[in-house]
């Protein structure tokens, strides 16, 4: 696969968000096109990273779940930055559209966020040896999810549609310093997580799976938030016109040194769905959430 | 006062609280009290104060080291880096290790370091870093290349 096939992807996507933002006329159907380009570039997406990839030199076939892992947190990241950039629009320049993009782009990035760490901690099993560990990447991570997963019980607990939007959106300024501590934690501090990887450390044709990866996933993010969105507003509209104005060694010791994961299929499977079924699951909660909205 | 002015005065204490909290954790003493492990170093520079405290230590397992004799308690060494020469202590380990476990990997042991100069640990975790690359290596390979190690591995 030539390597600038996933940038001619991104290029599409963009020009599809763009379209969306700019022209209100292409709105009721151009996020159709994009999901169903999400659903076909994911196809791709699973003979890419499942096959058509070369297995890792140790972790086999288990570092196939960087190319979902990843992924999935980078729209994490993205979402809550959207989130960050309406709070602080709505507090200079009230907007309801602000208000409603916040929220969806908090919901969205909260399911990526959750998604990427369920991956990460199935990924730490076959290759640090644990599920589970509290190294810094772990905690602020973690802390970061509890701080969105905090912003979004504060929206649905204020009834005033005004004070809830000015305070979570003070709170979402709040919650988003959890992002750099995220990003930089492993530079600031030893820990189990490794660093970034840069397309230096990456052999090409994983790069390109990464980053085909990462399209696939935008299209998703895209389409989530906008549903998400009118369903927000659909909710604000309904709200405003009522008030508003250890063992030892068990396993044998023949194998200890060799250094390279046998098998782990089950690992990688187990990464993949929930991927899988977390893009099913969540279009669905929308789907019967804008259904609800609308009775 | 209007609802705008609150707003905006939300906006900026909002920013300046967060801010001033980012720049507390990377610039404030927080990052030296914070440790998720000892380097090899740093735990032989505790001296005494090290023996007996449940800690982790993180390194590399110095190649050449690993001894894999004795069923019950796996013996390597754990360095601060590939870099020869550098300090290392010397580790007993009684957990089976995960299978990337290898010579010249990194690693995460959590236990104790006693007066016999060796850390005791039951607990074992491995360090990837950040290269990820296909099976015979060699940095940057064409595309026939790996295509051929994987059809010999299969």
């Amino acid at each position: 696969m030539p390597y600038w096939s996933p940038l001619l992807l991104l290029a599409v996507v963009v020009a599809a968000i763009v379209a969306h933002l700019a022209l209100p006329s292409v709105r009721p159907w151009l996020w159709k096109a994009v999901a169903a380009l999400g659903v076909v570039s994911l196809t791709a997406h699973l003979y890419l990273a499942l096959e058509w990839a070369p297995p890792e030199q140790y972790m086999s076939d288990v570092g196939r779940i960087l190319y979902v892992h990843v992924p999935h947190v980078w729209m994490c990241l993205l979402a809550f930055t959207v989130n960050v950039g309406c709070s602080i629009a709505y507090l200079l320049k009230k907007s309801w559209r602000s208000d409603a993009l916040a929220e969806a782009s908090a919901e969205v990035g909260l399911y990526f966020g959750a998604c990427g760490v369920l991956m990460g901690s199935i990924w730490a099993k076959p290759t640090w040896g644990v599920w589970w560990d509290w190294d810094p990447r772990l905690i602020s991570t973690t802390v970061m999810l509890l701080a969105y997963a905090g912003y979004l019980a504060l929206r649905s607990f204020t009834d005033d549609p005004e004070r809830r939007a000015a305070w979570s959106a003070a709170s979402a300024i709040l919650s988003y310093i959890s992002l750099p501590i995220v990003w930089f934690s492993v530079k600031w501090w030893n820990s189990l997580h490794q660093q970034q990887s840069t397309p230096d450390t990456v052999d090409k044709p994983m790069t390109v799976v990464l980053r085909w990866g990462a399209v696939t996933f935008l299209c998703f993010l895209f389409v989530f938030i906008v549903k998400r969105y009118e369903l927000a507003r659909a909710r604000q509209e309904g709200a405003l016109t009522f008030s508003m104005p250890a063992a030892v060694h068990p396993e044998g010791i023949e194998n200890v040194g060799m250094g390279v994961v046998q098998g782990g299929w089950e690992y990688v499977y187990a990464a993949y769905g929930v991927g899988l079924l977390g893009v099913v699951l969540y279009a669905v909660s929308l789907v019967v959430r804008t259904k609800e909205s609308k009775t | 006062m209007t609802s705008e002015l609150r707003n905006r005065l939300l906006a900026l204490g909002a920013i300046l609280v967060a801010g001033g909290a980012l720049a507390w954790v990377a610039f404030g003493s927080i990052g030296e009290n914070l440790v998720y492990y000892w380097k090899p170093s740093e735990l032989l520079a505790q001296g005494d104060k090290a023996f007996g405290a449940t800690v982790r230590l993180g390194g590399v397992v110095v190649p050449g080291s690993l001894d894999t004799s004795n069923p019950a308690s796996l013996r390597f060494s754990v360095a601060d880096s590939h870099t020869p020469g550098d300090p290392s202590v010397q580790v007993v380990a009684t957990e089976t290790p995960p299978q990337m476990f290898r010579e010249g990997i990194g690693v995460v042991v959590e236990g104790h370091f006693k007066e016999d100069r060796h850390f005791h640990s039951n607990r074992l975790m491995v360090n990837h870093d950040n290269n990820y690359r296909a099976p015979t290596d060699g940095g940057s390979l064409s595309d026939e290349a790996w295509k051929g190690s994987l059809s010999q591995n299969n």
